[in-house]
């Protein structure tokens, strides 16, 4: 619990400011009517200008939606596969064995390879759905099982002793040590699965996907489209990490406060 | 059924803890182990506990229910008193778990987690817990440490009241909790 807290700190002191920001902005626009030139580099102002034009458009939800579903689908399976491989691979010693040549070759093999990899084997539309387990599944495997192994061996002894049933172990004692390496594991897999999602999505180009979207203003030189479409990915991927982490905070909190009555 | 040891061998890398150790535990009774420390007191009661291989020798008549008093509390921090007890008897009625927290001084702080909890407090739910699990061996290694002297009184009454016709072994380096929990045998490990 002290590196949380020593982490919600240093979060609080090296979090973003709106001051900087704004600066960051005026920068921004200063440059711009300096090149004077949209297609070098467009404003902030006509990025928000035709980000407002496409929230109105039934394709841009489309778009959104067709992403979002393909890379939290990703996310999930990464999520779900890694936390059971590393609970596996935690109990037999074999397993762990037979999973870490494959965790570490997809650890080093760069995401651009794999795209174009998985889509000689897969249709487009799947393309992000793979790319992004690709990226969750070592972050959660490797954390998790970094989790169980620093698990307290001394509680786990008193449960043996005191013969606490399994599910009970699982619910008092193992989730509550295994989660926040869970949460770290889930913050630095959302961030990956979503660039890698849209990596993928621009070379596979699946029909209505904001990676669609990002090359199509490639190919017309539409600075305003590719900034606009940018933007929307950082949004969606910042609010989503929020809620999700969020989400497992109040689990976290719920497994240790349990008062059993 | 006596717990019999004979012969018992142990050893961590070249440093032997225990050689050729016999000892009967008699059923029913309270039997203390003193001895200095690194002696292998504690060695001893986690082979009892099967917590750990003897290298050598046998061990028979252990009981499958064991409960113990551990040297650390073993508590979960983050749960109450209230819960880290229920855990290991879910099956038994919860309101005697507060009468007995009450006695012991805990009824006050019993829906605050562990960890905000003192060291004496927290070595009095681990007596708790012990008492609470359903045994027939119980295995004490020095419950009453980090005890005030009231506390200590109180303790090894409660424990002596709720042991009664158990087999107890307990480690102690102190003297005095041999007549405090009403040992019947106290064997000595040098």
């Amino acid at each position: 619990m002290i590196s949380t807290i020593f982490s919600k700190r240093s979060e609080k002191r090296s979090g973003i400011k709106v001051w900087a920001v704004i600066l960051w902005l005026v920068v921004w626009q200063a440059a711009s009517m300096c090149i004077g030139q949209e297609i070098l580099l467009v404003s902030p102002v006509s990025v928000v200008l035709r980000l407002g034009k496409l929230i109105c458009t039934v394709e841009f939800w489309q778009s959104l939606a067709g992403s979002f579903f393909r890379i939290l689908g990703g996310f999930l399976l990464g999520t779900v596969l890694g936390t059971a491989a590393a609970g596996a691979a935690s109990a037999s010693r074999r397993i762990d064995e037979f999973l870490e040549p494959f965790v570490q070759t997809v650890k080093a093999i760069p995401v651009a390879s794999f795209i174009i990899l998985v889509l000689i084997w897969v249709s487009p539309e799947n393309l992000s759905v793979i790319i992004s387990f690709l990226m969750v599944f070592p972050v959660i495997y490797t954390n998790v099982k970094d989790g169980i192994r620093s698990m307290d061996r001394k509680l786990t002894e008193m449960a043996v002793v005191f013969r606490i049933p399994a599910g009970l172990r699982v619910r008092y004692i193992y989730v509550s040590q295994v989660l926040p390496f869970f949460r770290a594991g889930c913050s630095l897999a959302l961030g990956l699965c979503w660039k890698s999602g849209i990596a993928a999505e621009v070379i596979g180009l699946p029909d209505h996907t904001i990676g669609e979207n990002l090359y199509n203003a490639k190919i017309y030189l539409n600075t305003p489209d590719l900034f606009a479409w940018t933007l929307v990915i950082v949004a969606v991927s910042v609010l989503f990490e929020h809620v999700f982490l969020w989400l497992i905070d109040r689990l976290v909190k719920r497994v240790e406060q349990m008062q059993g009555r | 059924m006596d717990i019999r040891i004979s012969h018992l061998t142990k050893s961590y890398g070249e440093h032997p803890v225990l050689e050729n150790f016999d000892a009967v535990f008699p059923e029913g009774e309270t039997t203390c182990i003193m001895g200095p420390s690194g002696c292998g007191k504690t060695t001893l009661l986690r082979i009892l506990l099967g917590l750990e291989e003897a290298d050598g020798g046998t061990v028979e008549g252990v009981p499958q229910r064991k409960s113990a008093v551990f040297q650390e509390d073993r508590l979960c921090g983050g749960l109450t008193a209230w819960t880290n007890i229920r855990l290991v008897c879910p099956e038994k009625d919860p309101a005697e778990i507060e009468k007995w927290l009450y006695y012991l001084g805990l009824g006050e702080s019993m829906d605050q987690p562990v960890r905000e909890y003192s060291g004496g407090m927290r070595q009095r739910v681990s007596v708790l817990r012990a008492l609470w699990a359903e045994y027939d061996v119980l295995f004490l290694d020095e419950p009453l440490k980090g005890l005030d002297e009231e506390m200590r009184q109180k303790t090894a009454e409660f424990l002596c009241e709720h042991t009664r016709g158990k087999t107890v072994i307990c480690v102690t380096h102190d003297q005095e909790d041999i007549g405090m929990l009403g040992a019947v045998q106290v064997i000595r490990l040098s």
